[in-house]
């Protein structure tokens, strides 16, 4: 299989799963593990572009194909428009889920560029998010949305105004 | 209108993210040190059991299994430490008996996770069974005893108020005594559970531990919000200095109190290296996590207002039981003691708590967020509107009517027996009425009834009390004396100006997602002139931080923020020192601007930071009788801890034929003082108001009556989803408090103790035209639809 384009090979136990042939034999920890039950989607990964979640899938099913890690998302240094809008909509706090969370909206935005706040929270359902209530999130997805379409991104919404009664 | 000197930094990108999105942040699991074991953990299968045998000669013969640990290695170690040991400590392997579902009782050391989880499935224990008390109400009444030793399941009981004194209690129930006897009044009572939970951190807790002889020194990496405590329990339970532990907890995957604890394993980790001379670490699976990790609230009482009929409450009481599980761990008992902090919320009437901490066979309760004050602001709120709906008077003039008022304070004392520092209830609840226009709701909803829709409007009202705190809480038993740090609950942090002019700020406690590294990085740069860029925040490492407690119960702004605002302001007057002898001008005045500092009224007499701190690490240079260096440490104990408060409303729509409750608007007006980084502050009411959310409509710990966790995993405990949850609308009021320096109170559990009445209660006013008055959490679609079905039969019965 390739991993973020670099072709790898190992000899592992049939019941090795994904997630861990990514994390402990090719070392590429940005993928977390969260629930192993493919729940909470910490663990998806792009497995010939379609999201997946690496817990529940065994490393040998992945031979032959193509595999897309958080790690291998920007370009050098340049983000991809989704790990902006995380960034600049504050849509990670502890960051354990962000990874996958990340992946996820990759995968949505590739089907659905132009997606509603409804779209967006139906395609990440399959992520949970146990710090931010989702609100950034979508946010941040709106972003990057905005700015793959090439259009310029609506401000952010933390600016508003304090209220005297 | 935005104030400019109620926000102190601004709402900057955070400084942990291009780490954390790249996938290259550090979290425990992904350490992995040379020849490093992995641990798996043989649990009970039952609620309370005599241990008859353990046979552990299969698996300790499996290749690649190191060892296979029981009590017997372990009992010269004692229990588990806890924090306020009031109760049954937990013994660190189960010893002889179990007391509840998912307890330890051997622990496996292997070459890898699989095989380690392989050997424990080849631990063969003989259990026999005994009768398992699981029910907080049953363990007070003919229910099993759980610890033989106790005189009873009852471990402690809190009563106030005001709490402390004695003579008061007794004429505070002497007064709702005589107010329940006139003819003007009404009693609305309602007995409610706010249900037991399951914190569910993404990031399940991790461990390893290295014991080095050489050094004699435990080199220790977990997720945990309190480093220093780690690691000075290990150190007390093996006998030796706390500096003979070195701990450090990397980026840690959320914590939400789960991570505010001692835990067993990371004890056991520390003694399995030390014995087999490798590195050895344990990370918990999702499915051991509720049986491993603590739960949280678990509360049965029964709430009662006395009041007039035009509004008037004339006192208010709690009584009831707590589950606080098996064994006692950190803070277990003293958690519905902080409920007890906020029991009268932020009103005046006379109120009388009395709480009973009961032990059952189930595992511990702890800390989660809010701990206590969701539990205390719950019950207070959902029986207010009851008694609002009794009367028939708006949820919000009830509430108005009630308050302590804005010219008691500072330092108004609550009838509980506290006081709050500061607070404008008034100000705030006005405020969310018109900012969210309240009679347009009340408008809405009555043309959606007219269609046939059935909506619904909460609105509730909180304080909490946070940003621990006073070294004084020592006083009370709250202190980290049993870890080796006592009355520790100051804050702690220690501020470099490096030779090249970079800061290093060090803080003495430690992050789980909520942006300290900006934060702090603010605070010094707005004292400093230095940018936020130029400013790298350390924190929990216990070799390098200054001591602190960690982070929890929303104290680590108003706290150790203040202690680092401190010593950055102490690092500036050491600098215009330094500048002004560059300067040949007087220290008081130098002003630090741009990047370095001038002379007031004369920003062509300037230097550059650079200049400064290059000078200042050369001695010789320096004026006769000033010391080298450019580096302050502060510690700062506060008089009182901080009170935010606020107003939060929910608009639902209830489905009436299938019971589905759809969340349509969430609006919460919170004030917790200054803010830093509005950005920060409004991502911790986010995800504060979703877990309280959680709690009202999802979210549910149920055991069966033999002790079996029935919703041990994701897929039985559903955590809200994107789908779940709106987008929320937020505003502030900015009250600061006078407590700290900076002004600021405290914001992670705010939402959290807003919410989850707040739903109830707009559920409940969905459903009044059917006869309603309460549903217990987690308002499923079953559940409600019951309530439906029960009013309509008791209507037509």
């Amino acid at each position: 299989m390739t991993i973020n384009g670099r072709q790898v090979s190992a000899e592992v136990e049939p019941r090795t799963l994904l997630v861990h042939f990514i994390r402990e034999n090719q070392r590429l920890t940005g993928t977390h593990i969260g629930c192993e039950t493919s729940y909470c989607g910490a663990c998806t990964v792009l497995v010939d572009g379609q999201t997946t979640k690496s817990c529940t899938m065994f490393a040998v099913q992945a031979e032959g194909t193509s595999i897309m890690t958080i790690e291998g998302l920007a370009d050098g240094e340049t983000l991809h428009p989704v790990q902006e809008g995380f960034w600049e909509r504050h849509g990670l706090q502890c960051g354990y889920c962000t990874p996958g969370m990340i992946i996820s909206a990759v995968g949505l935005l590739d089907q659905n560029p132009s997606p509603t706040e409804d779209e967006i929270r139906h395609g990440i359902e399959g992520n949970l998010c146990r710090c931010t209530g989702y609100h950034n999130i979508v946010k941040a997805i709106e972003y990057a949305a905005a700015k793959m379409r090439g259009e310029e991104p609506a401000p952010p919404d933390w600016e508003h105004e304090e209220v005297s009664a | 209108m935005t104030t400019t000197t109620s926000v102190l930094g601004g709402s900057v990108r955070r400084r942990e993210d291009p780490a954390l999105i790249r996938g290259t942040g550090r979290y425990v699991d992904d350490l992995s040190l040379s020849g490093m074991l992995h641990v798996a953990f043989v649990r009970s299968p039952y609620a309370h059991a005599t241990l008859t045998s353990i046979d552990a000669s299969q698996a300790r013969a499996m290749d690649g299994v190191h060892a296979v640990f029981t009590a017997d290695d372990v009992r010269q170690l004692g229990p588990l430490l806890a924090q306020v040991p009031v109760g049954k400590l937990r013994p660190l392997l189960a010893d002889g008996v179990v007391k509840h579902v998912g307890e330890a009782v051997a622990m496996v050391v292997a070459e890898s996770r699989y095989l380690a989880q392989d050997a424990a499935e080849a631990v063969f224990v003989d259990y026999d069974p005994l009768p398992a008390v699981v029910n907080p109400t049953d363990a007070v009444g003919d229910g099993a005893k759980v610890h033989d030793d106790l005189a009873s399941n009852i471990l402690i009981t809190w009563e106030g108020g005001p709490w402390g004194n004695e003579e008061g209690v007794a004429a505070t129930k002497q007064a709702i005594a005589d107010a329940k006897k006139r003819d003007d009044v009404v009693v609305v009572s309602q007995e409610m559970v706010n249900q037991r939970l399951i914190p569910t951190a993404i990031e399940p807790r991790s461990v390893v531990a290295e014991w080095n002889g050489g050094y004699g020194r435990f080199d220790v990496w977990s997720s945990t919000q309190i480093p220093h405590a780690v690691a000075g329990a290990i150190a007390k339970t093996f006998g030796i200095a706390s500096n003979g532990v070195h701990l450090v907890a990397p980026e840690v995957g959320g914590g939400f109190g789960a991570k505010l604890n001692v835990y067993n394993d990371e004890i056991l980790v520390c003694f399995a290296s030390r014995e087999l001379g490798r590195p050895v670490k344990f990370t918990e699976t999702r499915r051991e996590s509720p049986h491993s990790t603590i739960q949280g609230r678990g509360w049965v009482a029964t709430a009662t207002i006395t009041g007039t009929r035009d509004g008037e409450v004339l006192g208010y009481e709690l009584h009831g039981v707590c589950d606080m599980g098996a064994y006692t761990q950190n803070f277990t008992v003293a958690i519905p003691f902080l409920g007890v902090f906020v029991g009268s919320g932020q009103y005046k009437f006379p109120t009388h708590m009395k709480l009973d901490c009961v032990t059952t066979h189930t595992m511990t309760t702890d800390a989660y967020r809010g701990a206590g004050r969701p539990e205390a602001i719950y019950y207070l709120e959902r029986i207010l509107d009851n008694y609002a709906a009794a009367i028939g008077m708006d949820p919000a003039d009830v509430r108005r009517m009630n308050y302590i008022p804005a010219e008691d304070f500072p330092a108004a004392v609550a009838p509980i027996g506290f006081a709050i520092d500061t607070g404008e209830y008034v100000k705030n609840l006005d405020a969310a009425l018109s900012h969210f226009g309240w009679s347009d709701l009340l408008a809405e909803r009555e043309a959606a009834r007219q269609e046939g829709r059935h909506l619904g409007i909460g609105l509730t009202s909180y304080v909490e009390v946070c940003g621990f705190g006073p070294s004084g809480l020592a006083d009370l038993g709250f202190s980290w004396t049993e870890y080796g740090l006592p009355s520790a609950f100051n804050g702690s942090g220690l501020v470099r100006v490096n030779p090249d002019a970079s800061v290093t700020v060090i803080i003495g406690t430690g992050p789980s997602g909520q942006g300290h590294e900006t934060t702090w990085a603010q605070l010094v740069s707005r004292q400093l002139g230095i940018p936020v860029e130029r400013i790298r925040v350390a924190h929990g490492d216990t070799a390098e931080s200054p001591m602190g407690v960690g982070t929890f119960g929303s104290r680590s702004a108003a706290v150790d923020g203040a202690a680092t605002h401190q010593a950055a302001l102490e690092v500036r007057e050491k600098a215009a020192r330094v500048a002004a002898h560059l300067l040949e001008a007087s220290p008081d005045d130098i002003v630090f601007a741009d990047g370095g500092a001038h002379v007031a009224g004369s920003p062509d007499k300037s230097v550059g930071w650079d200049e400064v701190a290059k000078l200042a690490y050369q001695p010789h240079l320096l004026p006769e009788g000033m010391a080298g260096g450019l580096e302050a440490h502060s510690i700062f104990s506060p008089a009182n801890a901080t009170w935010p408060f606020g107003t939060h409303i929910a608009v639902v729509e209830v489905d009436t034929e299938t019971g589905e409750v759809d969340l349509l608007r969430y609006l919460a007006m919170d004030d917790c003082g200054n803010v830093i980084n509005p950005m920060i502050v409004d991502g911790q009411i986010h995800g504060g108001l979703a877990q309280g959310i959680g709690q009202a409509l999802f979210e549910d710990a149920v055991y069966d009556d033999d002790g079996n966790l029935l919703t041990g995993s994701l897929v039985d405990y559903p955590l809200p989803t994107a789908s779940d949850l709106p987008s929320f609308e937020l505003a502030r009021t900015v009250t600061p408090t006078d407590i700290n320096p900076l002004g600021v109170k405290g914001i992670g559990e705010a939402g959290t103790i807003g919410s989850a009445q707040t739903i109830v209660n707009a559920v409940v006013d969905a459903l009044r035209p059917f006869g309603v008055t309460h549903i217990d959490m987690p308002l499923r679609p079953r559940r409600v639809w019951q309530a439906i079905k029960d009013a309509k039969n008791g209507s037509e019965g």
